[in-house]
């Protein structure tokens, strides 16, 4: 019961710091780019006032495109909940194993892309396609980068893979090198951020995402947003956990717990600083440029994958 | 069930589906035939089909009978084991789906040019011969029941004559059938002369050396490689699929196929017994290729039914992926893997049986209500034809294979087979079966990328046609039909345990090995190699889903009699420049461009532009017009060269044909003084 009672906590606090997380990459971003950052807490004002706000709703509009926004929120949750934030072995890990956590992305990439098209405009059109595009490709890297893990785990259970990387040690295994670059290549491409994607702008011929989201407001645009928010950070955990897995409890006492808060506060601060940079230093691709690096991506995993079963295998 | 009530069943579903083709005779002069008799006797015949289908796998039971037909010293051997068993029963939920949906599709036929007679009568064969394949026992009824399958789907592909096109797919389906049906026949020639006789259980005893035995397994793979559509032997299946009725395309895309899937099973896993793995690497890289070109092709095309043909392409291409993979571990001795890959393949033949023919009614139902069949001019159907589109749109997420539709369980079974490739021991297998799970992994996001152009082009937006925007929602029948195949679609995605329990009894039963964990954590958990390795729980994610569907259900209960309506309707955000109308929207073609980029050299595209120039000034035309065409790559690269030969080669055997007599006078003479030379 305790145990559930601390994967329910897991969950929440995934679902409640999310906007934070985002909030800490733009604070960071702004600092670093010379302008003053807004509070930490804007996020969170932000998903407040649009929940507040009234829906505007195009006469075009089906039903689809009120119903998508909860199923968004809904498989990104879902995602949330496999996902191991303080503590390994907790029970909700065990309903969905990281191929299927890929798949509540996708599920929850069909719809908005759904959504995207529903209204009948060019913008929604041009977003869904262009976010299949990507995830066409981004997808199967993902997937080659699990695999690649999967195997040196001989699972796909993200907290026995997490625990064998414990186990491992310090050592240096290529195969996991590769999978990491493979990983971050991707959660860039995913979470759409620069250069794949720019969360900021509403210029179209740059817009990806932004474009599929057009038409939403009030608490459908919350939603969506802060689902968004979610997979920011559901990517951000993942990166920081399977290949940087020190801190995290394996045993649910509280002293692990208050150890595992600290670490993954501090990795995920890094990785915020490391995105942030990331998104100062680079300039956003050309839309036709994105499939080469969804390629190396794609290439990254591969060479991973490879080098396990050619170097690590006995 | 005895085996008294077995035989009274097998009259019903075998009775139905003859006795439906035999009343169509009249359907020309009396056309309410078609609907009262015909098709209801095919629902019956289905229903039926299912029910000993079922009985079959649940107990394990064998039931075989000998039919006094055949020849005098053959009799027909018919049997169905839980093998045939499950294959029978997905023929069977086709039909009773065909069954239901035919009478209100088919009114459409009573007031044209063709003959409702042929179309009842094929159709009645047709299903007897899939059934007739999956219960024969013996060779000779097996080809028998294959093809008349064959000649009858012909008549089907070939129905609506008057268009050039069709008779030309009807030609060209019949041409591979043959060529497939040859193939097979040389396969059981192998396996029958090496066993001294036809019925399968002497052909189960023969012993093969490994090169025999190689040989007949090549021979069965082209020939229901040829039939199921691996690439290159694809070619004729986004012909005819498209041009037949559209319970019909359903039949032969979500059934027909899955029984050449059953005929290939039988040979390599029961006649020929142990496969070899050096077989299953072969099988894995054409399956690998069949289903990322399926894909591929499948999001290019326009014409809907074309696309979910070339989309069954890939399917099958994911079915064979598992069945390679069992070769592999069976033959390298990890009988729980070759299991475990087995009874992928199975749930994905059970799946895309389901959801296919789910996809291939609708997109009938599109054809019927809204006239139109190509993508560029749908739009907004959704509005129209709700519950078609609700049916559809649950058929675009299995085939998608999203969490938690009954697709992703097959795709996730073959990942986790898969991905067990570190436990053997030569590095090549271990390498390559990875790069299957990657081009797997590659074709389900692209398929996704499809299916999300096809219902948002076709269902959501805004209407390009008149008859689009006005059309109404089919009947009871046809929308029924729809129904039951998306409710089976999400059934067998939400209790993926029972169902993997069940295929595991039928795999048991055919190989002799067995899954132990997979099922072993009760229905809440499938955990195909052991809870460590990995586990999925359906019905908790199911509860999820349907709990966000929930938090929906009360926002909009709550929030919407309670006076603040917290919601109001507009119009669409046009930047300003006026209103925006059905053109504006992105097409099909537009939606796949950018994957068009990525991809260029696996198709062969032309571009056409078509300019009207205003005033003579080609720089502002008044109209413009593209257009894209796909060609098939493999008429390049394969047929075109096979058929230039051909051309070349009779051109030169016909130089002997002169047309004078005293020449042919002569060859029959030669002839005779060379038989008689070989004779003596």
């Amino acid at each position: 019961m305790k145990i559930w009672a601390l994967a329910l906590l897991q969950s929440t606090a995934f679902v409640l710091l999310a906007p934070l997380f985002a909030g800490w990459v733009k604070w960071v971003k702004c600092r670093l780019q010379n302008r003053r950052p807004p509070p930490l807490a804007q996020p969170y004002r932000d998903l407040w006032k649009l929940f507040g706000k009234e829906a505007l709703l195009s006469h075009n509009a089906s039903i689809l495109f009120r119903i998508v926004p909860y199923i968004v929120a809904g498989a990104t949750l879902l995602a949330a909940a496999v996902v191991p934030l303080l503590a390994v072995n907790l029970p909700t890990a065990a309903i969905a194993d990281v191929i299927v956590l890929t798949g509540f992305f996708a599920l929850a990439r069909f719809f908005l892309a759904l959504a995207g098209m529903d209204v009948g405009t060019a913008f929604g059109g041009m977003g869904s396609s262009r976010e299949m595009t990507i995830s066409a490709l981004a997808e199967p890297a993902m997937l080659l980068a699990v695999f690649t893990l999967a195997m040196v785990a001989a699972s796909t259970n993200l907290s026995t893979v997490i625990e064998q990387v414990l186990s491992d040690g310090l050592v240096l295994r290529p195969s996991l090198l590769f999978a990491l670059l493979a990983m971050c290549l991707v959660a860039v491409a995913e979470t759409g951020r620069i250069p794949v994607d720019n969360p900021a702008t509403h210029l179209e011929l740059t817009m990806i995402h932004e474009a599929m989201i057009l038409e939403y407001s009030g608490r459908h645009l919350a939603l969506i947003e802060w689902a968004a928010q979610l997979k920011l950070m559901i990517y951000g955990v993942l990166i920081a956990n399977i290949f940087f897995p020190w801190g995290i409890a394996t045993t649910p006492t509280p002293v692990a717990l208050l150890v595992a808060v600290a670490a993954i506060t501090a990795k995920l601060s890094i990785l915020g600083v490391l995105l942030a940079t990331g998104e100062s230093v680079l300039a956003k691709m050309r839309l036709f440029r994105v499939p080469a690096f969804l390629l190396l991506a794609l290439t990254l995993g591969f060479v991973g994958l490879l080098s396990h079963i050619i170097l690590e295998i006995r | 069930m005895s085996h008294h009530l077995f035989v009274q069943m097998l009259a019903f579903a075998l009775g139905g589906s003859l006795g439906s083709a035999l009343v169509s005779l009249v359907a020309d002069r009396y056309p309410r035939v078609l609907s009262r008799v015909a098709f209801p006797a095919l629902a019956v015949a289905g229903a039926a089909s299912v029910t000993i289908g079922l009985e079959a796998i649940l107990t394990g039971g064998r039931f075989a009978v000998e039919l006094p037909l055949g020849l005098p010293w053959l009799h027909w051997h018919l049997k169905l084991d839980p093998l045939a068993g499950f294959f029978f029963s997905l023929i069977g939920i086709g039909t009773l789906a065909a069954g239901l949906y035919g009478p209100a599709y088919c009114r459409e036929f009573r007031h044209g040019p063709y003959s409702l007679a042929v179309l009842g009568l094929a159709t009645g064969l047709f299903i007897a011969g899939m059934q007739l394949v999956v219960l024969a026992d013996d060779a000779f009824a097996f080809m028998i029941a294959w093809e008349l399958m064959s000649l009858s789907s012909y008549f089907l592909v070939g129905y609506q004559h008057q268009n050039a096109a069709n008779r030309r797919a009807a030609f060209f389906y019949l041409l591979m059938a043959q060529i497939g049906g040859l193939s097979i026949l040389l396969s059981f020639g192998v396996l029958a002369g090496f066993g001294h006789g036809f019925t399968f259980e002497e052909m189960r005893a023969a012993p093969l050396s490994l090169s025999w035995s190689s040989i007949a397994f090549t021979l069965a793979l082209v020939g229901f490689g040829a039939k199921a559509g691996l690439v290159p032997l694809h070619a004729w299946l986004p012909e005819a699929h498209p041009v037949a009725p559209s319970h019909i395309s359903a039949l032969m895309s979500g059934v027909m196929l899955k029984v050449s899937v059953y005929g290939f099973i039988r040979v390599v896993f029961d006649l020929i017994g142990s496969p070899h793995w050096s077989w299953g690497v072969a099988l894995l890289i054409i399956a690998g290729i069949t289903a990322l070109y399926g894909v591929l092709y499948a999001l290019l095309q326009n014409n809907l039914k074309r696309l979910l043909a070339y989309s069954s392409v890939e399917n099958i291409g994911i079915i064979f992926i598992g069945l390679g993979l069992s070769i592999i571990f069976y033959g390298t001795g990890q009988h729980l893997l070759g299991t475990l890959g087995l009874v992928a393949a199975l749930y994905h033949s059970l799946n895309h049986m389901l959801f296919k023919s789910l996809l291939f009614l609708g997109a009938g139902t599109v054809l019927q209500r809204a006239r139109e069949h190509d993508l560029e001019r749908m739009g907004g159907l959704l509005k129209a034809l709700p519950w078609t589109g609700l049916c559809f749109l649950i058929g675009c997420m299995s085939i998608s294979a999203l969490p938690p539709s009954n697709g992703f369980v097959s795709e996730w079974v073959t990942f986790q087979t898969a991905l067990q490739a570190t436990s053997l021991e030569s590095g090549v297998l271990r390498a390559v079966i990875p790069i299957t799970a990657a081009v797997l992994a590659l074709t389900g996001a692209l398929a996704a990328a499809c299916f999300v152009k096809v219902y948002g082009v076709a269902f959501l937006g805004l209407a390009r046609t008149r008859r689009g925007r006005r059309c109404t929602e089919a009947g009871p029948g046809m929308v029924g039909a729809q129904g039951m195949l998306a409710a089976l679609c999400l059934m067998f995605g939400v209790f993926p345990t029972a169902t993997v329990t069940a295929l595991n009894h039928i795999v048991t039963d055919l190989t002799g090995h067995a899954l132990t964990a997979a099922t072993a954590n009760g229905w809440l958990w499938l955990t195909p190699i052991s809870s460590d390795t990995a586990s999925y729980s359906a019905p908790l994610v199911s509860l999820g889903v349907l709990l966000s569907l929930a938090a929906w259900a009360v926002v909009y209960l709550v929030l919407r009699p309670g006076g603040h309506a917290r919601m109001t309707r507009g119009d669409t955000w046009d930047c300003g420049f006026g209103p925006l109308n059905a053109r504006m929207q992105y097409t099909s073609t537009a939606f796949t461009m950018p994957v068009q980029r990525i991809f260029k050299p696996f198709w062969d595209l032309r571009e056409e532009v078509e300019r009207e120039p205003r005033n003579g000034l080609p720089q502002e035309p008044e109209r413009l017009r593209h257009q894209l065409h796909v060609d098939d790559i493999s008429w390049r690269l394969l047929y075109t060269p096979v058929v230039k030969l051909l051309h070349a080669t009779t051109r030169r055997v016909g130089r002997i044909q002169t047309g004078h007599l005293r020449h042919y006078l002569a060859y029959s003479f030669i002839t005779l003084i060379l038989l008689l030379w070989i004779i003596t």
